[in-house]
């Protein structure tokens, strides 16, 4: 049973250091804006994947605020992005 | 061992499994529209998957409420960020990959104007929401 929940913790790890190569080796903002929107999703569930584990229900509330926060950071980054001369 | 458990860690793992796949859709598509397309529908789905196994998983509690909510706002709020991105990725990459061609295109797209006879140029906030 603990067996598999660490492979369900071992895959978003996996998950977390894909999208972190993306974050550091995309060729414009818009590939680290969305892969960077993917590691906060990817956060959001690893904490759910915690509260499921433990029985714990604390970390509920920091779900909801890191997807209001996770909304706006997007939306701040997408409207005011400087265009960037590379392609 | 009960039943609820069997149900709550299948889900974890496919919720799981979902949020590996998306993230190697990321590393290895092409375009930003592409790794975009991954990035959005199979993060999602995997979120409420595990979501939804965490609230199996802790199911007479009061909490669960938060968990409903923080799934509707994902889902709510996933397409919101996808079409502020993809509009601004479509306007970059039209020049210079083949994969994102308009119809009204004739001839081979200027590399120097990326904006060149696009329907919806002018003042990004027509309307849209921020």
């Amino acid at each position: 049973m603990n067996i598999l929940w660490l492979i369900a913790g071992a895959m978003l790890l996996i998950a977390a250091v894909l999208t972190t190569i993306r974050i550091l080796g995309g060729p414009t903002t818009l590939d680290r804006l969305v892969a960077l929107d993917m590691a906060i999703a990817l956060t959001m569930t690893g904490l759910a994947l915690w509260a499921a584990i433990s029985g714990d229900s604390t970390v509920l509330s920091a779900i909801v605020a890191i997807a209001l926060v996770n909304f706006i950071g997007s939306i701040a980054v997408a409207r005011f992005r400087v265009r960037d001369d590379q392609r | 061992m009960t039943t609820a458990e069997i149900i709550s860690t299948v889900l974890v793992l496919t919720g799981s499994l979902l949020a590996l796949t998306a993230s190697i859709g990321v590393v290895r598509f092409r375009d930003t529209l592409s790794r975009m397309h991954a990035a959005t529908k199979p993060q999602t789905f995997g979120l409420l998957l595990v979501f939804a196994g965490a609230a199996v998983r802790l199911w007479p509690n009061v909490d669960i409420g938060m968990l409903i909510l923080a799934g509707l706002f994902a889902l709510i709020t996933a397409p919101v960020v996808a079409q502020r991105v993809g509009q601004l990725a479509y306007r970059e990459q039209r020049a210079d990959s083949g994969l994102t061609r308009s119809h009204t295109e004739v001839g081979a797209p200027d590399e120097d104007a990326p904006d060149k006879d696009d329907p919806d140029k002018g003042d990004p906030d027509d309307g849209s929401p921020a």
